[in-house]
């Protein structure tokens, strides 16, 4: 059998809307888990013990079991309690769940690097606690944490293949379905391997230079 | 010295402890407008918890604290029941109070200028402009004002800490206290942030400054507050605590330090 990589040109405007797809739910994933880490890590820090408990059990649940089970578990399971979703709202919720119990925990070792001694003279001159997380925390931990951002949203833009099983129609799904149509599964897979490492390169540069910006004060020059 | 004594802090019955640990035993103290208290003793006595409930970094376990006679932390409820006060009521309680630190604790993100006019800003609503213009006179008076566009590790740490005092002026607090001020610094950098203390003290500041620096409290202080083990043991003016024969743990701690500094004296006498 011969490689040809007309099997993937000829079906490039299925393949370039599919990665539209990815994009998409990739960035909306980030985002949904971004702001769902960031609450769950201040219910930690700031509710009473048993909010701390419960938000602790969730992410321990959502770390402990692999993301292919809980979006099964969610899509063809959640009809049978009442919870009916269509593909791309079971991505998405899935997705941004899975993604905000990983952001949850950064965002809480981040909280904690922040030298305890800044939050103290912060609250001296009358700060109160939204104005102290905002202004002298975030910044801080912002630095701190900004590789480990950048390596799960790394980690992310592959989880989105496993939308896949949901029949969302993104790059994995579209490209095994033209694998599967014309038997060319090397050229396929090779191709879609590709485009995930283009992705993830674009991810990773973009991380790098954030990294650099938000770096600058604590090496001044 | 004003007239009329007004008691600024008053501590009556403070307990404190950490874990099976009582770090405060009971502690009486009233510190008045214009005075400058010394707290002094040997280390884990209590002292830094001492100046650090004042402003309520530590909650006491019992007893009261008042600020300008406002009840800091705990008030007391019509039950007789003692109650946590909201946020609120302990930022209004702080507004009176400025804090300076032994490891400075300036924020690094943001330079001096940044540091000193950020409260002025989110605390006291301040236009940017404005809080700006103030910050700057504020750091001139500390004698920093080239250095306003510096990021705090681009300063020596007797620059960091003229910051940090600087900051906590620039609220306009009635009481600055310090906590070990000078304690982190390379010898040769404590005297500018004594210094600058000094002319605190000579503008009628109100400070409480815990500290091991026994030259600047026999100088400087009004009164001396030695505590040992979660109690006050002396209280007065330097030369009362510093050269009367007082109560014996206090010259054992004080024969102690000057054994220390003996080598030096003999030597500048000798010289």
């Amino acid at each position: 059998m011969s490689f040809d990589p007309a099997v993937i040109l000829d079906r490039w405007d299925e393949i370039l809307a599919a990665l539209g797809v990815t994009l998409g739910t990739w960035i909306a994933g980030v985002a949904i888990g971004l702001v769902l880490g960031f609450a769950l890590a201040l219910m930690q820090r700031g509710l009473g013990r048993a909010v701390r408990a419960a938000v602790r059990i969730v992410i321990e649940v959502v770390r402990g079991t692999p993301f292919l089970v809980q979006l099964f578990i969610l899509y063809y399971g959640g009809p049978r309690f009442g919870l009916v979703l269509d593909p791309i709202e079971a991505g998405l919720l899935g997705l941004g769940v899975y993604a905000g119990a990983y952001f949850a925990e950064i965002f809480r070792a981040g909280f904690e690097a922040v030298p305890k001694g800044q939050v103290e003279a912060a609250a001296c001159l009358g700060m109160g606690r939204a104005t102290i997380t905002a202004r002298i925390v975030l910044p801080q931990m912002l630095v701190v944490i900004l590789p480990a951002l950048v390596n799960l949203v790394i980690i992310l833009s592959k989880e989105t293949a496993i939308l896949s099983i949901v029949t969302i129609p993104e790059l994995t799904f579209v490209i095994r379905g033209i694998g599967a149509e014309t038997f060319a599964f090397v050229e396929t897979t090779l191709a879609l391997a590709l485009i995930y490492w283009g992705l993830v390169e674009v991810a990773a540069g973009a991380g790098r230079w954030a990294e650099r910006r938000v770096g600058r004060f604590l090496m001044p020059a | 010295m004003a007239m009329t004594q007004r008691a600024l802090i008053q501590l009556s019955g403070v307990f404190k402890q950490f874990g099976a640990t009582q770090v405060l035993k009971g502690v009486d103290l009233e510190i008045d407008q214009s005075e400058v208290v010394c707290i002094v003793g040997p280390s884990g006595s209590g002292k830094s918890t001492l100046l650090r409930c004042m402003v309520f970094l530590e909650e006491h376990d019992a007893g009261e604290i008042r600020i300008d006679g406002e009840p800091i932390g705990f008030v007391t409820g019509k039950t007789g029941k003692r109650q946590r006060m909201g946020e609120a009521g302990i930022r209004r309680a702080r507004r009176n109070v400025g804090m300076v630190f032994q490891q400075f604790n300036l924020w690094p993100h943001m330079t001096a200028l940044g540091n000193v006019a950020e409260a002025l800003v989110r605390v006291r609503r301040l236009p940017r402009a404005e809080a700006a213009t103030r910050a700057q006179a504020v750091l001139a008076r500390v004698g920093l004002a080239e250095k306003a566009d510096s990021y705090p590790l681009q300063l020596s740490g007797g620059q960091q800490q003229r910051v940090a005092i600087a900051r906590a002026l620039a609220m306009e607090p009635e009481i600055m206290l310090f906590d070990e001020p000078t304690s982190s610094l390379d010898p040769e950098l404590v005297g500018e942030v004594l210094e600058v203390m000094r002319a605190l003290a000579r503008d009628g500041m109100t400070m409480v400054v815990v500290t091991h620096e026994m030259g600047f409290a026999a100088q400087v202080a009004t009164s001396v507050v030695f505590v040992d083990e979660g109690r006050i043991l002396a209280k007065g003016p330097p030369r009362t605590i510093f050269l009367e024969d007082g109560h014996p743990r206090i010259r054992q701690f004080l024969d102690n330090y000057r054994s220390r500094n003996a080598f030096w004296q003999e030597t500048t006498a000798a010289g």
